[in-house]
């Protein structure tokens, strides 16, 4: 049978969350699928847009990847617009062809509304909708000191923080009384106008504008119904969405009357072959400008087109909690309190600048709606009274009274029935959740995974936790292996996440799977998970704040706040010639040196500034960077091995510095350290290491997972007799998997005792390949291996990168006053009054 | 008496390192600088002195955020300061100076005590 054809018209959140959903299922195999784009660019996260402006690329902000596309077999048609619409022969017209469908999916969303005003057309008006509006408003904004926003609805307060962080003084014009009218009540919206005044914004509102003119002082001049105006560089208009609905009326579709195409129950429009999800549904009467709605109705159709028959798009909840300008607003339900019968409680409390509403039935039993602003603490708790019925208390008051004034704690998920809804994107409820987690699911990331909870605008992150960690509590299940407060994950499972969806920066990781801004456990933790999936050099832009100060700047902070250096000397094994060189550096900055344990050469006492200088004579003479700064292989000790001593049976130096080269810039949970010994006399003290290599007359042994340090461990015997290529193989796949799976800041010894079955559960794991990973073990070191840089010799190469060793950026000259020194034992140390 | 303050231009955009700090002398002596780019205010200042180690290091510590709080952990002994309020999370007693800063076009504003004026007054 030829397959039929689906074409989705519009890739946007919507639309591609549809095809998530429609190429999941059973029936996707029977269509041929074509999308259309009228953008340049990949669906992108439209509720995130403002963050564009904030240093998130287009790649941040992409819900999918071309090659995601490819890999299901989906033709994307981007910057692609389709003009024409013929329904009898079922075929649609663009500038590059015509294409013949069997069913057809509007998802076209919507375009800003833009009030019919004299001189809207000014180059210097904008609208607040695609990335190409940005970089627009982002050109305007580079010559311009203010901004002007026209709406002061969600998305206009939105457009006001983004004019502010363009460096603009902002304006929002509203021509309603007060702000976020559709959501807020007269005194919420005071609250909210004064919050955001203090931040900088002006706010002005009941002004209708009659024309846009040329300004005198700045660009334009608006003018006022009331004969007042406001002189402003450029304006953004964000006075509201219309349904994209042009392809259905120009064909004959039933349309609503102020626009929107007409669907049913099952996302349908009058024409059977034809459905419409999205912005530009209009679904009795209403259409939904949230994406909680949007993907409601992907799923709902991608179950329709499925066989599914009891598949239905029965409405939505409009609730929504944000952040706006750093402001907490929250609004549920019938927060207008537009229910017969319906009555108010207000908490407002002008001094904390914390106001909260709940709106409850007649007889006092349900919640219908609520609004706060200021603090959104409450939020959870009352939407779920809200949503799931839930029976007030006796004293309702109590919910939204600050605890210390008799209000109650906040609704614990043991409290929630099995209906409650969590996830509402996806429409997941506590009783799934119970499901997944009987079936199987024991954490977090699983329970996510089988359930799609929390992968749709990530609202419920918080809220999905409790309730799995209560529940896998209540079963006896041991929880939190988090690694902090950002990331409900552990590192196993971050890499697992970073790898498999191919994120490559910490933005788009915590954005995706993550909450706040991050902090010093999970960034330097996410840091090395990127460097050893993707091996970009640690300074790049996107890496700088994430690394330990040892790993930015390259060298090991003391005491004092200046750095020790240490240069790689593979295997120990260093010519006369460059130990001069050592020498020399170290005399003329009066570095204090010391000789290592792992056989190199530690120079202490350099400043910030100094170390660009000192690694660019070390560059000169053919050092590299050792590493001694970061998590990652920091040396490998030989003894002299056969070359030279009488007993040794094998070349130990030159296995070292192979083992050396290959591992060097590795990054990993944490250090790493080998040894080779030339025979069974174990001058290198190997079984004292993560990998120990000993020489047998017939190749060589392997240990693993020793270590020194506070609590020592002899390593296991793990392969004997191996030849070289052997040995580097095995090393390779231990490695890796000890790279992919360890726990942050794990040694190799306390992860390979953690790992069920220890030791022999390894061996079949590396040596009989139990697991069928070893190829891709291996294809993954050697990627590592050929992507290998010099991280100092890149980084002295770039004066953008030498920017960052300024100890005052404003004063190059000025010594950092605290770093005193005196002399011992014939070389300079420190002298610090300690605090 | 008031402590006479002036606002002094320390340092351009340009110098910032986005979601990470900076330090520049002023006649306070050393202070760090952060920009976080994804929070609003985006910029803040406080004492580049570590005061656990006495050493000049702050800026270069990694910044994040504990509770919705800015923080920064300090590089050597990883307490955590509230960028806001300069209060240690770790130590009650313990907190570092912060200062008031602002971006004006493309120059970053610090105000610190003016210490001529203080010295004429005394």
């Amino acid at each position: 049978m030829s397959k039929k054809t689906l074409i989705v018209i519009g890739n946007g959140m919507v639309g591609h969350h549809f095809l998530e959903q429609f190429v999941a299922s059973s029936k996707a195999a029977d269509y041929e699928i074509i999308v259309f784009g009228e953008e340049k660019q990949l669906a992108y996260d439209r509720v995130h847009l403002s963050e564009y402006f904030s240093g998130s690329t287009h790649a941040d902000l992409a819900m999918g990847t071309t090659g995601w596309y490819t890999g299901q077999g989906i033709e994307l048609r981007l910057n692609e617009p389709v003009t024409a619409l013929d329904r009898e022969q079922r075929t649609l017209t663009t500038p590059q062809g015509e294409y013949n469908y069997d069913e057809l999916v509007l998802a076209t969303g919507s375009f800003p509304f833009v009030p019919p005003i004299e001189g809207r057309e000014h180059p210097h008006c904008f609208v607040y909708r695609t990335l190409e509006d940005l970089d627009a408003i982002r050109a305007s904004a580079h010559e311009g000191k203010s901004g002007v926003v026209v709406g002061g609805g969600l998305l206009g307060l939105e457009a006001a923080n983004a004019l502010t962080s363009l460096g603009l003084k902002a304006h929002v014009v509203e021509f309603a009384p007060r702000l976020m009218p559709v959501q807020l009540d007269a005194d919420g919206g005071a609250l909210l106008r004064h919050k955001i005044e203090e931040l900088g914004v002006q706010v002005h509102t009941e002004k209708a504008t009659t024309a846009i003119v040329e300004g005198e002082n700045a660009r334009l001049r608006m003018n006022f119904s009331d004969d007042s105006h406001l002189e402003t560089d450029l304006i953004v208009f964000s006075a509201g969405i219309r349904p994209q609905d042009t392809l259905a009326r120009t064909s004959g579709l039933e349309v609503g009357e102020r626009g929107g195409i007409v669907v049913n129950d099952q996302c349908t429009t009058s024409d059977p072959h034809i459905h419409a999800i999205g912005e530009c549904a209009l679904w009795e009467q209403r259409i939904f400008g949230l994406v909680a709605p949007g993907y409601t109705m992907a799923r709902t159709l991608a179950s329709v087109l499925n066989g599914d028959n009891n598949a239905a798009f029965t409405g939505a909840d409009m609730s929504t909690k944000l952040k706006l300008l750093g402001v907490d607003v929250g609004s549920i339900g019938d927060a207008h309190a537009q229910t017969p019968g319906a009555r108010s409680i207000r908490f407002n409390d002008e001094q904390a600048g914390h106001y909260r509403r709940m709106v409850i039935s007649e007889n006092g039993k349900t919640l219908l709606g609520a609004i706060l602003v200021g603090d959104n603490s409450h939020y959870d708790s009352l939407l779920q009274y809200a949503l799931n019925d839930i029976p007030l208390p006796e004293n309702p008051e109590t919910l939204i009274l600050p605890e210390n004034q008799g209000g109650a704690p906040a609704l614990g998920p043991d409290a929630l029935p099995e209906t409650a809804s969590i996830c509402s994107c996806h429409n997941v409820t506590k009783g799934d959740i119970c499901k997944a987690i009987d079936a199987g699911c024991a954490d977090f990331g699983s329970v996510k995974a089988e359930t799609k909870a929390s992968t749709g605008c990530g609202g419920c992150t918080a809220l999905l936790k409790n309730v799995v960690d209560c529940e896998l509590e209540k079963r006896g299940v041991e929880v939190s292996k988090d690694i902090c407060e950002h990331f409900p994950y552990s590192r196993q499972e971050l890499f697992h996440l970073v790898r498999v969806n191919g994120i490559r920066t910490f933005r788009s990781l915590i954005r995706q799977h993550g909450m706040g801004q991050g902090c010093d456990i999970c960034k330097p933790a996410v840091g090395s998970i990127l460097a050893s999936c993707w091996n970009e050099h640690i300074l790049a832009t996107d890496h700088v704040p994430l690394q330990d100060t040892n790993d930015t700047f390259m060298a090991n902070m003391q005491k004092n706040g200046t750095y020790s250096i240490v240069p790689r000397i593979p295997g120990g094994e260093i010519t006369p010639d460059k130990l001069i060189v050592l020498g020399e550096v170290a005399k003329e900055y009066d570095l204090y040196t010391k000789i290592t344990g792992g056989q190199r050469v530690d120079l202490f006492g350099a400043t910030l500034s100094q170390l660009p200088e000192i690694w660019e004579k070390l560059i000169a003479a053919g050092f590299e960077t050792g590493h001694a700064y970061g998590k990652s292989l920091r040396t490998v000790k030989s003894c002299v091995g056969n070359t030279w001593c009488r007993y040794g049976v094998q070349d130990s130096v030159g296995m070292a510095i192979r083992l050396e080269d290959r591992y060097k810039g590795l990054r990993a949970p944490h250090k790493v350290k080998m040894a080779v010994s030339g025979c069974t006399r174990e001058c290198a003290e190997a079984q004292s290491k993560d990998f120990g290599v000993i020489a047998t007359e017939n190749g060589w042994n392997l240990y693993v997972c020793g270590n020194g340090g506070m609590r020592p461990r002899h390593a296991d015997l793990f392969a004997t007799d191996l030849s070289d290529d052997e040995l580097i193989r095995t090393i390779d796949r231990v490695v890796m998997l000890y790279v992919r799976t360890a726990d942050r800041l794990q040694r190799t010894s306390v992860w390979m005792e953690n790992l069920e079955g220890g030791l022999e559960y390894l061996k079949q794991v590396v040596l009989e390949d139990s697991l069928g990973i070893c190829a891709e073990l291996e294809e993954h070191m050697a990627g590592i291996v050929d992507t290998y840089q010099c991280e100092w010799k890149t980084a002295v190469e770039d004066p953008e990168k030498r920017k960052r060793f300024r100890e005052f950026v404003n004063l190059p000259e000025q010594k950092d006053p605290v770093q005193q020194w005196t002399s011992e034992r014939g070389q300079r140390r420190p002298v610090l009054e300690s605090a | 008496m008031k402590t006479h303050t002036s606002w002094n231009a320390v340092c351009t955009v340009d110098d910032l390192v986005p979601e990470s700090g900076i330090a520049v002398w002023t006649e306070e002596g050393p202070v760090a600088v952060f920009y976080l780019p994804h929070r609003l205010p985006a910029l803040f200042a406080i004492s580049h002195t570590d005061p656990f180690s006495g050493a000049n290091i702050l800026a270069r510590g990694i910044t994040g955020d504990l509770k919705g709080n800015a923080v920064v952990a300090s590089p050597l002994y990883k307490q955590h300061f509230n960028l806001k309020t300069g209060a240690c999370l770790e130590d009650d007693s313990v907190s570092v100076k912060t200062y008031s800063v602002l971006l004006d076009g493309n120059r970053i504003l610090l105000e610190t005590a003016d210490v001529q004026r203080q010295a004429v007054a005394a």
